[in-house]
């Protein structure tokens, strides 16, 4: 078995005294596909948060491709895709260009300047994600579903190891949502990218990933899809036809 | 006109300030702190009689606000992260500090109420050589800040969580817009006067931002906006006899009216 991509031990996080993961240990292979689902209030943005180093945990350790999270550096590496932008400017003057060569600062040392190679990086992953029509359009005119293409494509803009999604479609109608669902798949398979997706469907995701962490707070279950359907914990948790909903493959 | 040495002078003056304020304006609206501006002007009130309880004048008067605005500041940026307040409670606390010590100093000090009104409403076409001299290092430092983080500066500004996921260490690149921002409130005070500051920041910005296609273009163009506006402006009030920081104003009303109505023809 290969080192973890990720590797998370005796993790609790929270806000203010709210504790909102409990204990959480896991480990992600390389080129796996995992599918985080819960409740709502579950901890799975908490996770998230955690993971990408926006929030610190209040106890317990996250190894990041190996090295423990607080001395990372290597951001290049790990792409992330949120639900939508944090205040998003629907006015915001940024071309779809301008906005995917901005993945391309993680990593890059002071003072931060782009070079040739990374024009043809911006270039050869907008070509990819099938956004080079629209490169100089402004992010703020897309609809919902290329703008989360676009901002897919900084994510991947660097290449990285792991790729982390927080609930990417939530504003997605389903035909846009299907299709990048299937990018999302293909990009795993094709070039081994680790994808992490945070997700509230979880009557497709179990069509796409290999793995599923349902979370309430604590790590509820972590395996494959197959073993999930033959768990009898968890169709005490669930009751057997939604656990077979969930895995979609029985 | 441009052979009178204080019209060069005010014109050159004039045109750096305005850069300067464009370019960072363009940030300030876009993060919505455009009022950041305005309180920092404030504040310079307030440091302006600091300055004058002192009897400094002209260039050290400058100098010696420069760290005043600069802490004031920062201290902005704190209250706001720190004090669980939002970013204009925390201009406006400070703000109304600035204006509260400036009265009062005026009042128990007396006697130089009238040069520090002058400076509410700022004379560009008075700028001595000395402070031109002052206003071409702090432009200079203000560009150079701005050209170093440019890049992390633009991704602050588009998405600050993402920016964070990047490496970009946002806590300290929006110290760094918040001090630039500063020393650039500290020039403009000559230009338009303490009382329309926050007008050159944000004007030219949201005139660029009607029309420009994409972040860069967004920039230049406010800088083009922001020089041509100060231009004519100081040479209207110098032909016309009228106050030159409120005609700088005026004529950026005008061309953000002109832009916004530009916007709404070419999108139909």
């Amino acid at each position: 078995m290969n080192a973890p991509i990720l590797s998370i031990k005796n993790l609790c996080a929270g806000y203010r005294g709210t504790e909102a993961l409990h204990d959480v240990s896991f480990d992600v292979q390389p080129g796996s596909y995992i599918g985080i689902c819960g409740p709502n209030g579950s901890g799975k943005s908490t996770l998230v948060k955690v993971i990408l180093g926006l929030l610190p945990p209040t106890r317990g350790e996250v190894a990041l491709l190996g090295t423990q999270q607080t001395a990372f550096r290597d951001w290049q590496r790990i792409g992330y895709l949120p639900q939508g932008l944090q205040f998003f400017n629907p006015h915001f003057p940024a071309t779809v260009k301008e906005v995917v060569r901005l993945g391309r600062l993680a990593g890059k040392r002071f003072p931060k300047r782009f070079d040739r190679e990374d024009a043809l990086a911006v270039e050869r992953t907008m070509e990819w994600m099938g956004i080079s029509h629209i490169k100089g359009c402004m992010i703020g005119e897309l609809s919902g579903g290329l703008r989360q293409r676009a901002l897919l494509a900084r994510a991947l803009v660097n290449e990285p190891a792991l790729l982390v999604m927080d609930e990417p479609t939530t504003a997605l109608d389903p035909e846009t949502r299907e299709s990048f669902y299937r990018l999302i798949y293909e990009m795993n398979r094709e070039k081994q990218v680790t994808v992490l997706l945070v997700t509230h469907d979880t009557a497709t995701i179990g069509e796409y990933a290999s793995h599923l962490l349902y979370l309430d707070k604590r790590v509820m279950f972590y395996g494959s899809f197959d073993d999930f359907c033959g768990s009898e914990e968890m169709t005490g948790v669930f009751g057997e036809h939604a656990q077979h909903l969930v895995c979609h493959r029985h | 006109m441009l052979s009178y040495g204080f019209m060069q002078r005010a014109l050159l003056g004039g045109s750096l300030v305005a850069i300067l304020c464009s370019v960072l304006g363009v940030f300030l609206v876009l993060r919505r702190l455009s009022l950041i501006g305005d309180g920092l002007s404030h504040v310079t009130f307030g440091s302006v009689a600091i300055a004058m309880l002192f009897r400094l004048q002209s260039v050290y008067l400058m100098l010696a606000i420069v760290p005043l605005v600069m802490a004031s500041s920062l201290g902005i940026l704190k209250l706001a992260q720190r004090a669980r307040i939002y970013g204009d409670a925390a201009i406006g606390i400070v703000s109304a500090l600035g204006i509260a010590v400036g009265v009062m100093l005026a009042s128990v000090a007396g006697g130089f109420n009238v040069d520090l009104f002058s400076y509410l409403f700022g004379n560009i076409l008075s700028i001595s050589a000395g402070e031109l001299g002052i206003a071409a290092l702090l432009f200079t430092v203000v560009l150079l800040g701005v050209a170093v983080f440019y890049n992390d500066l633009f991704a602050s500004t588009f998405d600050e969580e993402l920016a964070k996921t990047s490496g970009i260490d946002t806590e300290r690149i929006n110290g760094v817009l918040v001090l630039l921002t500063a020393l650039t409130v500290v020039l403009a005070m000559k230009v338009v006067g303490i009382m329309l500051i926050s007008a050159l920041l944000i004007l030219p910005a949201v005139s660029a931002l009607q029309i420009a296609k994409g972040f860069k273009t967004a920039i230049v163009c406010a800088a083009v906006i922001g020089v041509l506006t100060v231009v004519v402006g100081i040479t209207v009030s110098f032909l016309a006899n009228v106050p030159t920081g409120a005609t700088i104003v005026l004529i950026n009303f005008v061309v953000f009216f002109l832009a916004f109505a530009a916007r709404g023809i070419f999108r139909r």
